[in-house]
């Protein structure tokens, strides 16, 4: 048995949603910059280069667009196009950050950086309140059952740190997250321009007694934090480990022998615990069965819990191969071969009732063809509207029919569980992102 | 996890740790990255026919292989690695490289680019740096092994295009990347599907940062080139940089030769890749001194990365790592 040593803290991700101009790309600077996520060099190549842009401001001001701004198109126009990855850490924990531009593709580029966060930080300009794109932005989040919002309201130097201001933006956040069904909005005043509230706490807003930003960024629990607990094991078999391949000539004649037998699932746990002597079922196998061995590598685990990716030896010879799913006991859904489902789709080309897809959803890929495009979700009423098929950018229900079975469950009650790709089955390319959800009456 | 339980105790038998403000429940971030990179690795070779590990012998490639013996263990490691040898190398990389291939029972499989200079394929730089003349030798490596996914050590912190790629990145039959037209990544999907001709590359540690791959290779123990830590070496200061004397780089008129004590942050091209000044002798030195610097690697020790501001992304397109 190994000992681990924590080393940094926990990992926590998300996300940065915004409209144009509402200043997002100076909150991501001043964030990485005030926690000094920056190294000199790179600040001293984006000085040079706003010098040469003519940013204005003060002599050796900074354009933080340009940290993020990655590729030569973005630069040369002026936008960004993609979702950045951006790292910083604090002393208590280290952080991803997707940074989502907010005029080109914007559903897109959201439900990416969305997608797998811990947190989501909208921003909204105090001087013009909750627009359109904010409720899109929420609507979307919602529906990625993202734990955490963070409502940055931004500029609040310009209205002169003005209260009322922020209270009146912060009511207009309430009424939208009551609306939506948002479970954990949090609405901070900030300038990202003169740091108010960002890292640390401004003497600014004498009126706001919540946490600064970055507070919230360290102290919200992730959602393996949240959900680890709540939810049953779940692991999706990726391949078997066994020694036909051959052994590691690392190990020692003694363990060769040992392992000539093994059989080893290997996967990442999606959810919950799996504990030495747990009893756990596998499908498509339909065997009961129960856990003799878990390993990390070499070393042998008595327990181990979402996210790990872990190796699991079952006390009896299962017929289980890639696609397999492994679960606590009694706890699998019914294997489904029509999903119904709310999908973003991302692709170019729309999304048509009859078209042939494959479905990617946890370790297994099958054939389906949509069946049924619903209706479009209208993100500025959150009404759905009937449509013959879904154009770029759109959200929209769809009902699809499944060549094989599915141990799926829909996205609100477990999220890997719920998601699934739509790809294109000749070019390959992912057509559209889908969440399960519970058949409408 | 239950309350009778010591943390010793809880900390040994079960891969759930406590937090740094005593909550239990959370794993760390190297635990979280390491689940994702084996995860990652594991896809791949599930779902891809050949694939081989770009392996340099740099401290990215060998946490990538460390990352896939336990990722397969007991069984050995399913694929070949790959080194493209610019012939501009450290010998005690090369030496590292061929122990390391033995230790695992591996194949290494090996790109030229002296082959290539020495029947006219390629030619030699003006500025002589060999980093630019890997992409062909690479290609063809790829097509002749017919290796359809290409693991590479490269993470998104190193540089600002690195920052948008995918985790699993399609390249056409030119070995290019699109950045404009790449496949979103959601959840844990990947979508590594891909015609004859094209091939992915796949990247486990895009999401790690170069102190987290110190803390990781504390906490492992993983072996590396001697390089990586404080020696002492002949070198002469060029762009900022301490450059090596050997056999294919010296000092140009005006400058001087000096005896420092040195380590690399990277292993490149030896004519244009830097060593910083340095006293650390150990990897808790290094996780130490990464920690308090002011540089990032690449503009530290990278003569090519300052080239221009689109450096990078120009080279990937072509087909790079």
């Amino acid at each position: 048995m190994t000992t681990i040593t924590p080393a940094t803290g926990t990992l926590f991700r998300f996300a940065t949603a915004g409209s144009v101009d509402d200043g997002k790309s100076t909150l991501v600077g001043r964030l990485l910059h005030d926690s000094k996520a920056i190294l000199a060099d790179t600040l001293e190549s984006v000085a040079r280069t706003s010098a040469e842009r003519g940013f204005g401001g003060e002599p050796g001001a900074i354009d933080f667009a340009l940290l993020t701004d990655g590729l030569r198109a973005e630069r040369e126009q002026g936008i960004t196009i993609d979702v950045a990855y951006r790292y910083f850490t604090t002393g208590r924990r280290s952080f991803i950050l997707a940074d989502c531009p907010g005029h080109v593709q914007y559903t897109r580029n959201m439900v990416t950086g969305s997608a797998t966060a811990d947190a989501v930080v909208v921003l909204v300009d105090v001087r013009n309140g909750v627009l359109e794109q904010t409720r899109r932005h929420l609507a979307v989040v919602q529906l990625l059952r993202v734990p955490h919002v963070i409502v940055a309201v931004n500029k609040i130097d310009l209205v002169g740190y003005d209260r009322t201001a922020f209270d009146s933006v912060a009511a207009e956040v309430a009424a939208l997250a009551r609306d939506l069904g948002l479970p954990d909005v949090h609405t901070v005043p900030v300038s990202a321009l003169a740091g108010d509230n960002v890292v640390t706490r401004s003497e600014n807003t004498p009126w706001y007694d919540g946490p600064s930003l970055l507070d919230l960024l360290e102290e919200l629990s992730t959602i393996d934090e949240l959900e680890t607990d709540l939810e049953a094991l779940r692991l999706p078999v990726q391949l078997v480990i066994r020694p036909q391949g051959g052994l590691s000539p690392e190990l020692t004649d003694a363990a060769a022998d040992a392992f000539r037998d093994h059989r080893a699932f290997a996967g990442r746990i999606e959810s919950g615990t799996v504990s030495l002597g747990d009893p756990v079922e596998v499908f498509p196998a339909g065997v009961r069965t129960t856990v003799t061995g878990i390993r990390r590598g070499p070393e042998s685990l008595d327990a181990a819990s979402a996210p790990l990716s872990v190796a699991l030896e079952l006390a009896d010879p299962v017929d289980a191969a890639r696609g397999a799913v492994i679960a606590a006991a009694g706890s699998l859904p019914a294997p489904r071969r029509e999903l119904d489902a709310d999908v973003f789709q991302l692709d170019g080309r729309p999304l048509t009732p009859g078209a042939r897809v494959l479905v990617k959803h946890g370790t297994t890929t099958v054939q389906a063809i949509v069946t049924d495009v619903r209706g479009r979700l209208d993100l500025d009423t959150l009404e759905t509207t009937p449509t013959a098929s879904l154009a770029t950018n759109d959200i929209g229900l769809v009902r699809l029919k499944l060549a094989a079975d599915l141990v799926a469950l829909p996205y609100a009650a477990h999220r890997r569980a719920g998601a699934f790709l739509v790809i294109h089955p000749q070019d390959g390319a992912t057509l559209a992102a889908g969440i399960v959800v519970e058949a409408p009456a | 996890m239950s309350e009778n339980l010591t943390t010793a105790d809880a900390a040994a038998s079960a891969a759930r740790i406590e937090g740094p403000d005593g909550t239990t429940g959370a794993l760390d971030a190297l635990d979280a990255l390491e689940a994702e990179a084996i995860h990652v690795i594991r896809e791949v070779v599930a779902e891809f026919e050949r694939p081989v590990l770009l392996f340099s012998g740099g401290k990215d490639s060998v946490v990538v292989l460390h990352l896939a013996t336990k990722a397969f263990w007991p069984a050995k490691v399913p694929f070949p690695v790959l080194h493209v040898d610019t012939g501009h190398n450290f010998p005690e990389v090369l030496r590292f490289r061929d122990e390391t291939v033995a230790r695992l029972g591996i194949r290494l499989e090996v790109a030229s680019v002296q082959d290539y200079l020495d029947d006219g394929r390629l030619q030699e730089r003006a500025d002589g740096t060999r980093n630019p003349l890997q992409t062909q030798p690479l290609l063809d490596a790829i097509a002749a092994g017919r290796h359809d996914a290409v693991f590479g050590g490269a993470r998104r912190d190193e540089d600002k295009a690195r920052a948008k790629e995918r985790i699993i990145s399609l390249r056409d039959e030119f070995g290019q990347w699109d950045p404009r037209n790449q496949r979103p990544e959601l959840w844990t999907l990947y979508n590594g599907r891909h015609s004859v001709g094209q091939h992915v590359r796949a990247f486990p540690i895009s999401n790690w940062t170069e102190l987290d791959v110190w803390r990781y290779i504390e906490r492992e123990g993983i072996a590396l080139p001697p390089l990586y830590f404080a020696h002492d070496r002949d070198v002469y200061a060029r762009d900022g940089m301490w450059l090596a004397v050997s056999d294919v780089s010296a000092p140009r008129a005006g400058e001087r030769v000096e005896r420092r004590t040195v380590r690399y942050r990277t292993v490149g091209d030896l004519s244009c890749t830097g060593a910083v000044v340095s006293e650390a002798t150990t990897v808790s030195d290094i996780v130490r001194e990464v920690a308090a610097s002011t540089l990032t690697e690449r503009g530290a020790t990278r003569a090519d990365d300052r080239l221009s501001e689109a450096a990078m992304e120009d080279r990937k397109k072509d087909g790079y790592f």
